[in-house]
């Protein structure tokens, strides 16, 4: 399988990246690490006239700390988040999430800003970045823009990301000190996307909850955050039967797709059992 | 005719060029080009892990790269282990254990087991299986790759210079 012709280029800078992208237009696709895309081609599910390879631009790699956050170019490769110590002790929900992705091979290729910007429901990071109330500054012709993950994904392979913009850096707010986390993620085999993941961060006090972010894959058309179930825990102890409620009020905004993962039943069953999972494991990582 | 690109790369130490169009992917450069048929084409989905090789110092599906990306780059395929017409110790110890059946998953398996003990010189079983999550042996002989692995780590560590 060989994708179909296209000609390449492979800008030096990221000013040469937004202009070779605005003046190819729409019959240009962002080549991060090539490992959704590349596939795509190979099927014609893609078959786009310019490949603008974004893997020469030293300026969009690396994971740096500033001001309470972790700033990371969003073609830094998911093998350098997690081998990152900065990633590891300051943001470990990125460092657990991103050893789910995929296998080594795609992990030193797959970049950040490729999975968020891609558009498949079954990625990983859209939820890990909500759950994590993330921020992507986006470089365009104008100019730079900064938006919140929440209110980012729009849908199935649509967001906010404007045609002639890259994303070229994603911030992240380190979670205070005693933040518990965990990102649980069903799948059949490694490689496979989760036929249910969910991601959480969680501060308690004392026994009881004080903040929570619950954010899935794979449950709908894009990640989302499972509003009505956070708000569910806040002020309360993760008993059986809060989380029970917190599992009921999830399962009832997924929307699964049915493949041959599992059907809509067994999938939204799975959506309810991770997000349990991932409440109890960072209740048990957290330190109230 | 699609613009044809000049790809100059180091392929197991030795400066190669190629005149590529950007669609041709690496496995193919590598195969038909260059003549080294030892990384295989399994599934071409970047799944199967047979066409392994070491690229800039991390392991990568060469079916899911473009040739016109390793322009200077540095490439390692499995032709490129032995040392002086000697069996690297990863080949010898998968010789040893019975690491391999059809040995078709096999050149791929020792060039991710190479990038593997080059980042972990002394990893767990857990680590070694979770290293090699993205090559599949569809003979299943996992549990001797394994063995295999962990020879060449004792291998390694009792003759340091041979890692390289």
């Amino acid at each position: 399988m060989i994708p179909a012709s296209f000609d390449y280029h492979a800008p030096r800078s990221l000013g040469e990246a937004v202009a070779l992208l605005s003046s190819l237009g729409g019959d240009a696709k962002l080549l991060a690490g090539g490992h959704s895309l590349l596939p795509m081609m190979k099927l014609r599910f893609a078959q786009p006239a310019h490949l603008i390879d974004l893997n020469r631009i030293a300026d969009l790699r690396g994971i740096r700390e500033e001001s309470g956050s972790l700033v990371i170019g969003a073609m830094t490769t998911e093998a350098e988040l997690i081998a990152s110590a900065a990633v590891r002790n300051k943001v470990p929900l990125l460092a657990e999430g991103a050893s789910s992705i995929a296998d080594p091979q795609v992990r030193y290729k797959g970049t950040l800003g490729g999975d968020i910007s891609h558009g498949d429901p079954g990625n990983d990071h859209p939820a890990l970045m909500l759950a994590l109330d993330a921020s992507f500054v986006l470089t365009g012709p104008q100019g730079q823009r900064t938006l919140k993950a929440d209110g980012y994904f729009l849908g199935l392979f649509s967001s906010q990301l404007a045609a002639d913009e890259i994303l070229t850096e994603i911030r992240i707010p380190i979670p205070a000190a005693g933040t518990g986390w965990s990102y649980q993620k069903l799948k059949r085999k490694t490689g496979d996307f989760a036929t249910a993941a969910t991601a959480v961060l969680l501060q308690l006090k004392g026994t009881s909850v004080a903040r929570v972010a619950i954010a899935l894959t794979n449950a709908g058309a894009t990640a989302f955050r499972a509003r009505a179930a956070e708000s569910s825990l806040i002020g309360k102890p993760l008993n059986a039967a809060n989380l029970g409620e917190a599992m009921r009020l999830t399962m009832s905004v997924c929307e699964p797709t049915a493949d041959q993962r599992g059907d809509v039943a067994y999938k939204t069953a799975m959506c309810g059992e991770m997000t349990r999972r991932a409440l109890q494991t960072a209740a048990a990582r957290a330190k109230g | 005719m699609a613009k044809a690109h000049h790809v100059s790369f180091k392929l197991n130490g030795k400066d190669v060029a190629v005149e590529v169009e950007a669609r041709e992917l690496l496995i193919y450069t590598l195969r038909e080009r260059l003549a080294h048929t030892g990384a295989h084409i399994g599934c071409e989905t970047s799944h199967c892990g047979a066409c392994t090789v070491d690229c800039n110092g991390m392991s990568v599906k060469s079916c899911t790269v473009l040739t016109v990306q390793c322009d200077g780059a540095e490439v390692l395929t499995v032709e490129g282990l032995e040392r002086g017409g000697a069996l690297h110790a990863i080949q010898q110890a998968f010789h040893e254990e019975h690491g391999l059946q059809c040995g078709y998953c096999t050149p791929g398996m020792l060039m991710r087991a190479y990038r593997l003990l080059q980042e972990n010189p002394n990893p767990s079983e857990q680590e070694i299986r979770f290293g090699l999550a993205g090559n599949l042996c569809r003979c299943t002989g996992y549990q001797n790759i394994v063995k295999a692995v962990q020879s060449a780590v004792r291998k390694l560590a009792a003759a340091p210079a041979a890692a390289a």
